[in-house]
């Protein structure tokens, strides 16, 4: 049932069918957008320097990590504190399937089509046994439950030396060799020139793109519908047929194959992988990524994390000419760049929650919604 | 036995420090009803307080304690007021994310006062021992487990019979209608969070006594009051210090006996027997052992 082109014309929220009104792309602003900011993410590593290329492929990684987030958290409202431990999981089966084995620790050196899928499916199937026990607790002490799964997992990290290296140690990440092409390989492909920089921010890339098209697919479903009745009041949604535990193991088991996905490329970006870096921090990172880029959006974590880890960035950019801040530890000056660094996190994190709990998103929406309805501000 | 008894009394007197690190938790939940994670920067701010008052400035002993624990409970106090009124009436997870995030600026602040030393409060008892009921034990545990209960009482007190306790209990029962009889809510929430950071002052100080000594990994000592509260229930006095002996107990009996007896558990299992124990008591619980179920109406 599709309107005439004269007819559409100017009326961009015209929709004649469900369909289009449930659109991933409804309007041909958005549709046009979205193509500039995905040919400018794949122009990226022609025009940036080797550093900011691996902090912009920190960004699709966080990002695909903060959707996973979201999904559990964000759509489903089961708040999650574990994250970092699934993204543990997924990293260390990606370095036991894909990395190469030493005298201390397993490698099986297989190729990345197989470590990268599996590297989500284990933390899935860790989520989808961990779900029941999770769904029957709510709201804070779901919180704390999840933060104890956590402690759980450090320390199951530190122990279990042949996979992970243990305390202190830890082991190389998964060699990223895909169709047997080893990405770190310097190669000219249509006369572009690609190194192990620009291999490894575009795999991030497509993967992230795919992801995070997949996660609007579903939250956009039926179930993604159920996630967020179930957020709103539960018992309604119980009432109205929707099965509580299934919903809530769905999205566990999703949040965690998003996770395991961004664990196992977030080693292959680091290089090595100790136990001690999956601990609460990344979590409350993680949790950054989702509060500041938008509860319950796909593009909100995506500019969250590049809030994130760019944050820091600019703040060493910055620091030189502000004069209380010193350049070193033990430097003179009242701080020095990374308790900046972490103060202005964790000022953020109350500043947007109390202003904009819709995060960057949020204000986006705002500007937005001002030229939408321009002249009238309302 | 003499090394069980031992492992035992020790478990209580760090047992005792979680009850009353817990207590605070509870006093906010009640009030507020947010997990207040900025507890533990609250608690490391107090042992500097106190280490600051006590062998800095060299003011005596207990002085020096109560004078920290006033400190801490101003701090509170800021913080409610700066980051957390405005969050009335928002989600609880919301704010205690909001927490989360005053952990963070609050814990650089404590980082950036206390350095790189090791501070030592300044405490008389040491490592001496005394003799209790015929066994030797360390003074310092006597003095935790005393100290905490003490508070843990005084506060009970407090909020049983002093009137601005009264109110306190009224406002976590129905804001709204203790605002209708007169109670100034927003105060009460500013109390409640100076009580937590009072006892979070003198936990600081509890934990930096003895061998120890507190440098700024200590602050996640207090992160173990977390299965502490959700294994006593989030809102139960009686369950925090029930749930706290227990676990400090476990974790100190761990401590002693899992290498020799269970070494499959690994290196250093103590420190997540809390949480262990949490999980396997939320699997059958899920509102820990005292905790009250939350009445849901559609």
């Amino acid at each position: 049932m599709s309107v005439s082109r004269a007819l559409r014309r100017g009326r961009p929220e015209l929709y004649t069918d469900y369909a289009a009104d449930q659109a991933i792309w409804n309007t041909p602003a958005k549709r046009a957008s979205t193509a500039v900011i995905v040919l400018a993410a794949f122009a990226m590593p022609f025009l940036l320097q080797r550093d900011l290329l691996t902090l912009l492929t920190l960004v699709a990684v966080y990002a695909i990590g903060g959707i996973g987030l979201n999904l559990v958290s964000g759509y489903a409202g089961q708040v999650s504190l574990g994250h970092a431990f699934f993204l543990g999981l997924g990293a260390y089966t990606a370095a036991f399937l894909g990395g190469f084995g030493t005298g201390s620790v397993r490698g099986l050196e297989l190729d990345m089509l197989v470590w990268l899928p599996v590297s989500g499916l284990v933390p899935a199937v860790v989520g989808f046994v961990v779900a029941p026990v999770a769904a029957r607790v709510r709201g804070l002490y779901l919180a704390i439950l999840t933060l104890g799964v956590l402690f759980v997992g450090e320390h199951v990290f530190k122990e279990a030396r042949s996979f992970t290296g243990g305390a202190g140690v830890g082991r190389a990440s998964a060699e990223p060799i895909l169709f047997g092409v080893d990405l770190y390989e310097r190669r000219t492909v249509l006369g572009f020139e690609l190194d192990g920089t620009v291999n490894l921010y575009l795999l991030c890339l497509v993967a992230l793109i795919v992801l995070a098209v997949l996660a609007r697919n579903l939250a956009r479903s039926r179930y993604g519908r159920a996630f967020s009745a179930v957020r709103d009041r539960d018992i309604a949604a119980e009432i109205m047929g929707v099965s509580l535990l299934r919903t809530k193991t769905l999205a566990f088991t999703v949040s965690s194959f998003y996770a395991g996905i961004a664990g196992a490329l977030l080693s292959v970006v680091l290089g090595q992988v100790t136990p001690e870096k999956w601990n609460l921090l990344l979590s409350i990172d993680f949790l950054a990524v989702v509060l500041l880029g938008g509860v319950a959006t796909i593009t909100g974590p995506i500019i969250g994390a590049a809030f994130v880890v760019l944050l820091p960035r600019v703040v060493e950019g910055v620091a030189p000419y502000v004069p209380f801040v010193s350049q070193t530890i033990g430097g003179a000056g009242i701080v020095n760049v990374f308790q900046l660094q972490t103060m202005l996190f964790g000022a953020l994190i109350i500043v947007f929650l109390i202003v904009e709990p819709r995060g960057l998103f949020g204000i986006w929406l705002r500007v937005r919604n001002y030229f939408k309805a321009w002249p009238f501000s309302y | 036995m003499e090394e069980l008894v031992g492992a035992i009394v020790r478990g209580i007197g760090i047992g005792s420090t979680y009850a009353l690190l817990a207590v605070g938790f509870v006093i906010i939940y009640r009030a507020t009803e947010v997990i207040n994670f900025a507890q533990p920067a609250l608690m490391i701010l107090g042992a500097y307080f106190t280490a600051l008052f006590a062998t800095r400035i060299g003011w005596p002993f207990p002085v020096a304690v109560l004078a920290a624990m006033l400190a801490t409970a101003a701090v509170g106090a800021l913080t409610e007021r700066i980051a957390l009124r405005p969050m009335v009436g928002q989600p609880p997870f919301s704010a205690a994310v909001v927490t989360v995030g005053v952990f963070i600026v609050l814990f650089v602040v404590a980082n950036r006062l206390i350095g790189q030393d090791v501070l030592t409060v300044g405490d008389p008892w040491g490592l001496e021992r005394m003799d209790l009921l015929g066994v030797s034990v360390f003074r310092v545990d006597v003095a935790k487990v005393v100290l905490s209960m003490a508070a843990i009482v005084g506060v009970s007190v407090f909020l049983k019979y002093a009137r601005a306790g009264l109110a306190m209990r009224a406002t976590s029962l129905d804001q709204e209608t203790a605002l209708a009889q007169g109670i100034d809510v927003g105060r009460m929430f500013g109390l409640a969070w100076s009580l937590s950071a009072l006892l979070a002052g003198l936990a600081g100080m509890l934990i930096g006594t003895g061998a120890g000594g507190v440098d700024t990994t200590t602050a996640l000592v207090a992160l173990k009051a977390l299965p502490v509260i959700i294994l006593g229930g989030l809102d139960s006095i009686r369950g925090s210090v029930i749930a706290g002996l227990v676990i400090g107990t476990a974790e100190s009996l761990t401590r002693a006996y899992a290498a020799d007896v269970a070494p499959v558990l690994g290196a250093n299992f103590d420190v997540v027997v809390p949480y262990a124990i949490m999980i396997l008591v939320l699997m059958v619980r899920p509102y820990g052992l005292f905790g009250t179920p939350e009445v849901q109406r559609v």
